[in-house]
């Protein structure tokens, strides 16, 4: 059996726990909307008897209107439990059904020991709504800064271990398919990386290779000090079933400090790394299939770009020949 | 150069844009001769297709004359005349080694698009969005074909452009929608869609050896160059017959053997279902419409084959899963793997077996492709297939 967690180098995982409890209270928070829904729009002369408000037409539309809001909030946390958006839609709801509650004190007909009730049981699971929404949007903006970067990232390549081994050994190969990367320069076992930052900023730290298992794995990390961005990564060669040639799969862990430097560096990694290293992954598969990067007349270009050949000394990304 | 540029919704513009250039070592430079539009390029000008761009260079079915060449191109030279396959795709990969070349895993820069939206990625194809790589097309005067070496087919100087042209894509396509069928001697083949792709499915099941070949559609005359010049034994207009009643006619009870679906997700058909589809792929909730798919499961024999050649982009809904495990259908599909046809069918078109000109009716310049596309989108005229001459 295929075990999915893996280890660096130096023995540690570097797969990450995430916590479990505001998932399930954004999923218990959905459940009772979804209930509390279901019961104003079925039942909406019963919720205006249970809560204290006279059972008219008007109440049911406004009861049946209600019900659909609870459903929308409960449907959309079920779907995404740690969302601070669905969440704060709750607190939302929480305060229109407070509001409400206390146009009922006014009402003549209304029961004012119910209403009470009613009110006091909204009060509280605002409390629950507003507490919940307002930690996951800190956690949310958190994880956005703070939060070390890890991708883990596998292709197919069609050619032997040892050769795919060979390239990447040779890491001033690198940037040639990894397209955050300037440039390698490997002296004296120690090398030193260059990447294109934001605002044309340029990035660069030195790395060592901890772990060199000749067609089969390589590993590396930052020189500590070289950087803010303490890193490491490892690529792992094996042989694919059925001649296909080799499975290779990286694994990258970046600890981008908290703040402005943190957030350059996610802008770096665009808003999602793991599609970035898969990028540079198919790539790498184009350079050893087929001797080169391939590009396409939108592709060469860094933004979007509709689909038709280049002015000449257009700015483009790709080699123009 | 002149090119044919998308423009949004049913809006196509021929303008002025910079000449291509080699972008890739084994690319080559084609000066185009015939290009042609597409039925699936109907799909690209009704805006069913996401990821297109304002600007983008139209057309994946073209032909022409080598004028430069990448310097890792071996194969072919300057004044070389080649028919360019629609899919493009590098050869080495294990996808293109097994001649699934529409499934070449290093020929679209976009995968990543093509994943959120079918799971993994096809090919690149010339002028078929940016999920599929962002190429410009051959609609124009020039055009850059990569892996050279690959792709392109040289041509013979005594057959002409209206003769080869359709290697590119729907002879192929329509071809290995027949070829999937299995076909053997005593079949009934039913092709539902008597447009271009369907013409040559038709003409293909005969070549494969089927007993019967019967093409639904409802333009008469679609059925009547399916019967005159495609080989169709029986045809069914469908605002006329009830299809059911006649295929059950032909087929002494059984269904065909196999169904060809070569319409693909602008069907069209009568009734509630109809409506229900076109009001859903107004309210973008199911963007493809799969009526002939459907009706194609339904009608094909216990433990027949259902072969779908023309083009879904998105989700379909109410299909009949439930027909397909409890009467055994196979369904087979796939964009058409162009590159394992070229020699083989080049070789029939030498030797007689059939010459592909017959469904053009229209050929245009260049400079009026919006004409064409409105000609062969409302069906005026008896539009069959638009040819635009480039030079």
């Amino acid at each position: 059996m295929q075990q999915l967690t893996h280890e660096t180098s130096n023995g540690h995982p570097i797969s990450q726990s995430r916590p479990r409890r505001a998932k399930r209270r954004g999923r218990g928070l959905g459940w009772f909307s979804v209930g509390l829904g279901l019961a104003e729009l079925l039942a909406p002369g019963g919720i205006a008897r249970l809560i204290g408000v006279p059972d008219n037409s008007r109440s049911r539309l406004i009861l049946r209107g209600l019900g659909v809001r609870e459903l929308t909030s409960g449907i959309g946390l079920l779907a995404q439990p740690e969302s601070p958006g669905w969440l704060w839609s709750r607190v939302l709801g929480d305060a229109m059904d407070l509001v409400l509650l206390g146009d009922g004190f006014t009402i003549k007909r209304g029961r004012q020991g119910r209403l009470l009730a009613a009110t006091a049981a909204v009060a509280g699971v605002t409390a629950i709504d507003a507490f919940s929404a307002a930690s996951q949007t800190r956690n949310a903006t958190l994880s956005k800064v703070g939060a070390p970067i890890h991708v883990r990232k596998t292709i197919t390549i069609k050619r032997t271990p040892q050769e795919v081994y060979e390239f990447w050994r040779d890491l001033s190969n690198l940037p040639t398919f990894m397209a955050h990367l300037e440039s390698i320069e490997v002296t004296n076992g120690v090398s030193t990386w260059r990447a294109k930052g934001p605002l044309a900023l340029s990035i660069s730290w030195q790395a060592e290779v901890t772990l060199d298992h000749p067609g089969q794995s390589i590993a590396w990390r930052s020189v500590e000090g070289t950087t803010n961005v303490p890193n490491r990564g490892v690529v792992r060669f094996a042989p694919a079933p059925g001649d296909r040639g080799t499975e290779v799969e990286v694994e990258l862990k970046y600890e981008p400090p908290v703040g402005a430097l943190g957030a350059a560096v996610a802008k770096l990694f665009g808003e999602e790394p793991s599609q970035q290293i898969a990028s540079d992954l198919r790539r790498l598969k184009q350079v050893l299939e087929t001797g080169e990067v391939l590009h396409s007349d939108a592709s060469i270009h860094p933004g979007l770009h509709p689909a038709r050949p280049a002015r000449k000394g257009a700015d483009t990304k790709g080699s123009l020949q | 150069m002149k090119a044919n540029c998308w423009y949004g919704k049913r809006k196509v513009i021929v303008e002025d844009v910079p000449d291509p250039q080699i972008l890739n070592a084994h690319d080559v430079i084609i000066r185009v001769t015939s290009t042609a539009i597409c039925g699936s390029d109907l799909h690209l000008y009704n805006g069913f297709i996401p990821t297109m761009e304002h600007g983008d260079v139209l057309g994946h079915e073209f032909m022409g004359e080598v004028v430069e060449v990448g310097r890792n191109v071996k194969k072919l030279k300057v004044g070389d005349r080649v028919v360019v396959p629609f899919p493009i795709a590098c050869g080495h990969c294990h996808a293109c080694q097994q001649g699934t070349t529409s499934l070449c895993e290093n020929s679209n820069p976009n995968a990543w698009m093509a994943e959120k939206l079918w799971g993994h990625s096809p090919c690149g194809i010339f002028g078929y969005s940016h999920l599929l790589g962002g190429f410009a097309g051959g609609q124009a005067e020039y055009a850059r074909v990569p892996f050279a070496d690959f792709g392109p087919i040289k041509v013979p100087a005594h057959l002409s452009d209206d003769q080869v042209l359709f290697l590119s894509d729907i002879f192929p396509t329509g071809y290995m929608g027949a070829e999937m069928c299995d076909i053997k001697p005593g079949q009934v083949i039913a092709v539902w869609g008597a447009g271009p792709v369907g013409q040559f499915a038709i003409a293909s099941a005969k070549l494969l050896g089927a007993e019967r070949v019967i093409s639904i559609d409802r333009f008469p005359y679609r059925l009547q160059m399916a019967a005159e010049k495609a080989g169709a034994t029986d045809i069914i207009n469908y605002e006329q017959t009830d299809v059911h009643e006649a295929l059950m006619e032909f087929t002494g009870g059984r269904g065909p053997d196999a169904c060809i679906d070569a319409v693909g997700l602008e069907s069209h058909a009568h009734g509630p279902m109809y409506a229900l589809d076109r009001t859903k792929q107004a309210l973008m909730v199911e963007p493809d419409r799969p009526l002939a798919l459907r009706q194609a499961i339904r009608e094909c024999k216990n433990g027949g084959i259902v072969s779908v050649s023309g083009v879904y982009g998105g989700f379909v809904d109410t299909f009949p899963m439930g027909a397909v495990v409890n009467r055994a259908l196979t369904i087979r599909s796939g964009q058409c793997h162009a590159h394992r046809y070229l020699a083989p069918l080049l070789e029939r078109i030498e030797r007689g077996e059939i010459d592909p000109s017959f469904v053009i009716t229209h050929r245009l310049p260049l400079a009026d492709a919006a004409k064409g596309y409105d000609l062969f989108h409302k069906k005026l005229e008896g539009c069959e297939k638009v040819v635009l001459k480039a030079a």
